[in-house]
């Protein structure tokens, strides 16, 4: 108990404080997270929107295929990837493994399928018949796709704070083909686990603290938006 | 008038079956065409594959004498205006709502207000043009589906049910509105329903889908009193169907302007009258509309209506049952006479009052000659 009131007490210090260690490895989890939700957002809204609105033989397939990665463990995404990267492996010309960019695309590789089912599902929920009535009003396939997008904006929204959500709090992928290294690929969620191997229950305690604080603070604004978009 | 959609040899599949086959049909310029049919007679099927919203397997349409293509697609649905059954608004207030199909063809901000702020004052929606589509009511959002669909000045509106979903007096009212802006704007019209006072009330001509295939097209006085086969009959309301033979003319001047003849049917061990054209000997179905039969007490002996009047009635035929059956539609009575075979007629309830009528009493049944169409067996 009285580590877990250090650990609170040393998250205010360190965030109040504006330690640079922590202000460094918060603003790289952000960005590397943010960056990896917004590159799956670019692939999975299309590719979800094909598949919910899509007619083609294999669709089922592809849908469950999907579904199925929603539930991709970290770990394994972590260790694909890094046989992909890894200076041996197909993509090991790129020299990405142990950099940020392999912690974004290991992140990719888990929001996507988040996004794209939740895109799925987000569309399908809509009256079918929506799509006859929109091309019926005239509009070209974009423009039904574009006005599906935005009927369908709160649970669009939804997927969205789910694929944050999912690549913000996973650890085992950004272990794997960051490496941890501190300055370079230390983010949260490693820099816990690090804390916590060390016997460092305080500073996990208070990383941690600020994790939640950071995935609450995004969700906060994509809530609001959702929301008030909800009221309108 | 000149044909604005033409269609040939028409065949939509489902699942590789047929669900619809229409081998001609022309829409004519500024005409209602009203298409009825029971539900699964493929009525939306039609309206998607004219809207080009459903690939047929087969088939040609034309608009205004030229094929459709695959790349003409999107101009012509930009030609069309269309409104389901339900209203089906998007998640936005009544003006951008019917803005949408507008903005959809890139048209201007100050036209799409002008036309917008017409059409909902022409519904009698704009006091709404604020509100949130989906707080409206039935009504209201029909209205604004419809002014939706009005505002993009069509070349030809299609219309799935559009009152099908609302109750009786705000279909009523919504209905007289649409009538009598069809009447002002001339737009050609396709309207689906399955309701036969909308479509006597809208149609200038009606086309009857039963089963997926293309029936019969007339006005709406040739298909309401003159079905074409005992299938349509039973969908527009006719509800006395007799088999009968042709024995001959009546008399031996009785042609009418037309060449209709009236003429004598053999029918069990009645005689009728009708007025028609078939051979002698040919065998005939007699049709008759229930509000055409009429009836009166047949008390022992009280004399048929025409004995009463000394002869000068135009009612030439006359039958005796027993009522089988009576069952209240709203204001009316809906009256089964067992006549040997079963006579519908409908009758006001006051007048069934007045008869006393009850299942078991002996009545008479009479109609005229030009009440039956006859079709051929």
């Amino acid at each position: 108990m009285t580590a877990i009131w250090e650990g609170i007490k040393q998250a205010f210090v360190l965030l109040v404080g504006g330690d640079p260690e922590v202000m460094q490895i918060t603003l790289l989890s952000l960005q590397i997270s943010g960056f990896a939700t917004l590159l799956s957002l670019a692939i999975g809204l299309p590719l979800g929107t094909l598949l919910a609105l899509g007619r083609f033989p294999t669709r089922k397939f592809w849908v469950s295929l999907i579904n199925t990665g929603m539930a991709l463990p970290p770990v394994v995404v972590g260790l694909v990837v890094s046989l992909i990267l890894w200076r041996s492996g197909p993509l090991g010309i790129l020299r990405m493994m142990y950099t940020v960019n392999a912690i974004v695309v290991a992140q990719l590789v888990i929001a996507t399928p988040v996004v794209t089912g939740l895109t799925v599902s987000a569309l399908q929920s809509l009256d079918p018949r929506l799509q006859l009535q929109l091309l019926g009003l005239g509009a070209s396939r974009l423009q039904m796709v574009t006005a599906m997008w935005r009927e369908a904006r709160l649970p669009l929204l939804a997927a969205l704070m789910a694929g944050f959500g999912a690549v913000i709090s996973e650890v085992g992928a950004s272990m794997m083909v960051g490496g941890n290294l501190l300055h370079h690929t230390r983010v949260l969620t490693t820099a816990i686990v690090l804390s916590t191997s060390q016997g460092d229950w305080a500073d996990g305690i208070a990383l941690s603290v600020i994790l939640l604080l950071l995935a609450y603070a995004v969700n906060l604004v994509l809530t609001w938006v959702q929301q008030r978009s909800a009221q309108h | 008038m000149p044909p604005i959609l033409e269609i040939h040899d028409l065949l939509v599949e489902r699942n590789r079956r047929p669900v619809l086959e229409v081998p001609h049909l022309d829409v004519l310029e500024h005409e209602t065409l009203a298409v009825i049919g029971p539900n699964g007679a493929g009525k939306t099927t039609l309206l998607l594959a004219l809207s080009r919203l459903l690939r047929p397997a087969r088939g040609e349409i034309r608009f205004r004498g030229r094929p459709l293509t695959a790349q003409g697609e999107l101009a012509y649905r930009r030609r069309l205006g269309m409104v389901l059954q339900h209203p089906l608004l998007l998640d936005l207030s009544v003006f951008d709502n019917v803005a949408t199909g507008l903005r959809f063809r890139g048209r201007p901000a100050q036209h799409v207000n002008v036309q917008v702020e017409t059409w909902l004052e022409k519904l009698g929606v704009a006091h709404l043009r604020r509100r949130r589509a989906r707080s409206l009511s039935g009504g209201e959002a029909q209205r604004v589906s419809l002014a939706r669909a009005f505002a993009l000045e069509p070349d030809i509106l299609m219309l799935d049910e559009p009152f099908g979903a609302l109750d009786a007096p705000t279909r009523a009212r919504l209905l007289e509105d649409f009538h009598s802006l069809l009447n002002t704007t001339h737009i050609t019209t396709i309207f689906v329903t399955h309701d036969m006072d909308e479509a006597f009330l809208l149609g200038e001509r009606v086309a009857v889908l039963l089963a997926g295939r293309l029936r019969q097209v007339g006005s709406p006085e040739a298909v309401f009193n003159a079905p074409a086969d005992p299938d349509i009959a039973a969908l527009v309301g006719v509800e006395t169907v007799i088999p009968g033979k042709v024995t001959g003319p009546a008399s031996p001047s009785s042609e009418a302007p037309g060449g209709d003849q009236l003429l004598l049917i053999e029918a069990g061990q009645f005689q009728f009258e009708a007025v028609g054209q078939a051979s002698p000997g040919r065998p005939v179905l007699l049709c008759l509309r229930p509000e055409a039969v009429a009836l009166w007490a047949d008390n022992a002996g009280v004399p048929l209506p025409a004995d009463q009047t000394g002869g000068r009635t135009s009612i030439r035929n006359r039958l005796r049952g027993t009522i089988r059956q009576l069952t209240p539609q709203g204001p009316l009575m809906r009256v089964v006479i067992d006549c040997g075979f079963p006579v519908v007629a409908l009758i006001t309830r006051l007048s069934a009052q007045e008869m006393e009528l009850r299942p078991g009493q002996p009545v008479g049944a009479s109609f005229k000659a030009t009440a039956v169409h006859l079709i051929p067996r």
